[in-house]
């Protein structure tokens, strides 16, 4: 098995099983990072992002999730287009008159974001259209803003709202200004975990099936793993498999990001992962999913410390600025909301790695 | 991969020490310390020490530069805890289950070792409880204000109550460092000299490290050196505790981020302090297992690191997890809080794959989970 990850043979589903099980995070650690060390060198990349949650009305209860309330409960939250403008322009200082000046900051020169990641409810009534007003709002007064946003569910979603199917509702996003998607909503894929975690949700191979007819309209996704609650290491190799099946024919996905279950204020509780755990989780992705370019250690959900550390189990990518982050703090997030460009790069630096400010797409950007 | 182990493990000379701290491969160093600590700890037992950290007093005359709990005497929020306070944090502690109390504080210049003594024989006439108390610089305080020798110092302290001592104030054990660090504090010789002599009278201690301010890897090397000197000599320490420099609110932050304050025009700097890293952190404590092979027990600060990097810390050379910290106010107060009980404590040794054990002051299990 380790000549094989070496080699950068395939692993087996039986492998993969094995590698969660050993006790040797040193050889596992070592075989992943070589691994993303073949991908990316010894680079490890970072963003300055803001994430944009317009709602937290949604009419899924998923029993992992504290995020979520129904219309009128206490808490529960709708921002208008006009607010989301707003807190863009509050981060991008030259923003509100859209001006040259403001277009010139988006671009990153003065530390302005250059993506913002929007993921929501599923709002029982806003229409199709205030999805698309809000993406083609955003791409008016800040055309420089990359926007990745609406999960595979939200898109579903919104494809029933439209009545234009899966590949109508995702062009029409696209013209609108949708320049990448998440990969949030995938959970756990399988059926019996799935119908404990979340029931109303849609089904995995829906969740599979939204995320190839993006690809096929030229939208690059991430995908993403909810570990920790109740599933067992057969459930995410499983999860892993298919992700990696699904690359195999469209080659669409960029990133995959395992996140850490967090139980505070959700209906299943439980506990925290463990920072080996944590670790494990990264650097059998890194191994198994050999035809993802990157996998990211979101530190919002790992703490900075595990997320540093993973850049020595397979990660690349340790997400970046957020500035503010509401889903995994309202299930107990031991981080802060956000970090500075300079904290990032330090952080990479002090794990033996190269920071590199990066787009949407992994370019390099800034010096 | 299986690791061959050698029969007889060559010690590691202070080149070694340090050539691994100065490695970039994390997990090559992780990986021997995690050997070692199979060696020393096979049981796969990690302990833990139910306990309240009592800080009497926050009036200190050595105002280090690294801390931010020192007030003077004269400051509004100065405070000398009274027999009433301490009292019942002891009370509630013994609820808890707690046997030992940390008692620490600053160096009060209006207390003399009548105070001490009347502090320890108070608490010991009405709790059954260890008290872990008094590290070097405050032993030295209280004998220099007294004209008594440490040796004598000791003893009177001992037979009023005190059970051991702890090994804070050890800070980095170079002078060179302590200059810059902490002036006023005792150096480094004293501090060894404090520890060299309660061993001799048959106090246990323990031994820690703060690093990740102004050191270089070479005042590490000479600081697990000089502990490793020592314990081959007296056997004294049970447990060496190393932990990182929380920069908040204090005064060596404020200088490191502000390097025009000396020079013309004092411009002004955003440059932050950075603290020690996760991977700074879990290097320099599996060099400290791997170094201090007569050192027995190896602590993960969960305080300073936070739980998931303490359980980490559990396969890179650590098999204690501290205190349960029913009260900690000294790293709080530079900012750093991470709120846990002893349920957490247990879950988190557990889910990292080990058997949580809650033991005495010496290491000895005195209760399984």
């Amino acid at each position: 098995m380790e000549d094989k990850a070496l080699s950068g043979g395939r692993l087996t589903r039986k492998e993969a099983i094995g590698l969660f099980e050993s006790d040797d995070i040193f050889l596992l650690g070592r075989l992943a990072a070589s691994a993303a060390v073949k991908k990316n060198g010894n680079k490890a990349y970072f963003i300055r992002n803001m994430h944009i949650n317009p709602t937290n009305v949604c009419v899924n209860r998923c029993r992992f999730c504290a995020f979520s309330r129904s219309r009128g409960d206490k808490g529960a939250f709708e921002l208008s287009i006009g607010d989301i403008l707003s807190k863009l322009a509050s981060v991008t200082k030259g923003g509100r008159n859209s001006g040259a000046t403001g277009q010139k900051r988006l671009q990153g020169s003065n530390g302005g974001i250059r993506e913002v990641h929007i993921v929501g409810g599923l709002h029982p009534d806003r229409p199709f259209g205030y999805y698309l007003d809000m993406v083609s709002s955003i791409k008016e007064r800040f055309p420089f803003l990359h926007i990745k946003a609406f999960t595979a569910v939200e898109i579903d979603y919104m494809s029933k709202i439209s009545g234009l199917g899966l590949s109508g509702t995702l062009s029409r996003l696209k013209k609108s200004g949708l320049d990448s998607m998440p990969g949030g909503g995938a959970e756990i894929f399988d059926r019996s975990v799935r119908e404990r975690l979340c029931p109303e949700k849609i089904s995995a191979d829906r969740w599979l099936e939204v995320m190839k007819a993006a690809h096929k309209e030229g939208i690059r996704t991430n995908a993403t793993m909810l570990y920790g609650h109740v599933e067992d290491y057969t459930h995410r190799v499983d999860h892993l498999l298919r992700l990696r099946k699904l690359q195999d024919k469209t080659g669409g996905f960029q990133t995959f990001i395992p996140l850490a279950y967090h139980p505070k204020n959700t209906d299943i509780k439980g506990k925290y992962t463990s920072g080996i755990d944590d670790l494990k989780t990264i650097a059998v992705s890194r191994l198994v999913l050999d035809n993802f370019d990157h996998i990211k250690a979101y530190w919002i959900m790992l703490g900075e410390k595990i997320s540093q550390l993973a850049l020595n189990f397979g990660a690349d990518d340790i997400d970046g600025t957020i500035i503010e982050e509401k889903i995994t703090h309202s299930a107990g997030a031991l981080t802060g909301e956000g970090l500075t460009a300079v904290q990032l790069s330090h952080m990479i630096k002090k794990a033996g790695k190269v920071p590199v400010e990066r787009d949407s797409f992994y370019r390099k950007v800034g010096q | 991969m299986r690791n061959r182990k050698k029969a007889v493990p060559e010690r590691l000379t202070k080149r070694e020490a340090l050539s691994l701290l100065r490695s970039s491969d994390l997990l090559e160093v992780g990986r021997q310390a995690d050997d070692l600590r199979k060696d020393i700890h096979p049981e796969k037992v990690v302990t833990f020490v139910v306990d309240r950290n009592i800080n009497y007093t926050n009036v200190c005359v050595n105002k280090c530069t690294f801390c931010a709990f020192w007030r003077n005497e004269d400051d509004p929020d100065a405070y000398l805890l009274d027999a009433d306070t301490l009292f019942r944090k002891i009370e509630e502690t013994v609820e808890l289950g707690g046997t030992q109390i940390l008692l620490q504080g600053g160096l009060h210049p209006a207390l003399d070792i009548d105070y001490y003594c009347d502090l320890l024989r108070s608490i010991k006439d009405r709790f059954s409880i260890t008290i872990h108390g008094f590290s070097p610089p405050e032993i030295c305080y209280i004998a220099d204000s007294t004209d008594l020798t440490i040796g004598e110092t000791l003893k009177v302290l001992r037979s009023a109550g005190l059970d051991s001592i702890p090994g804070g104030g050890a800070e980095i054990l170079s002078d060179r460092v302590r200059e810059v660090l902490s002036p006023r504090k005792i150096r480094s010789s004293r501090w060894l000299e404090v520890m060299e002599t309660a061993h001799g009278l048959g106090m246990r201690t323990t031994a820690t490290m703060m690093f990740g301010s102004i050191e270089k890897p070479e005042d590490i090397v000479l600081h697990l050196d000089s502990i490793r000197e020592l314990q081959d000599k007296t056997g004294g320490f049970t447990a060496f505790i190393p932990w990182s420099f929380q920069p908040g609110n204090t005064e060596l932050a404020g200088q490191q981020g502000n390097p025009g304050a000396a020079g013309a025009g004092r411009r002004r700097s955003k440059t932050v302090f950075q603290p020690a890293t996760a991977v700074e952190y879990l290097k320099v404590l599996a060099v400290s297992r791997l170094y201090l092979d007569n050192v027995k027990n190896i602590q993960a600060s969960w305080v300073t690191q936070g739980l998931k990097l303490a359980q980490v810390a559990l396969r890179f050379g650590a098999n204690d997890f501290g205190s349960t910290m029913i009260e900690e106010n000294v790293v709080a107060s530079a900012g750093v809080s991470y709120r846990v009980t002893r349920g957490d404590i247990v879950d988190s040794i557990k889910s990292a794959g080990f058997k949580p054990a809650q033991r005495d002051t010496y290491y000895r299990v005195i209760g399984e989970y």
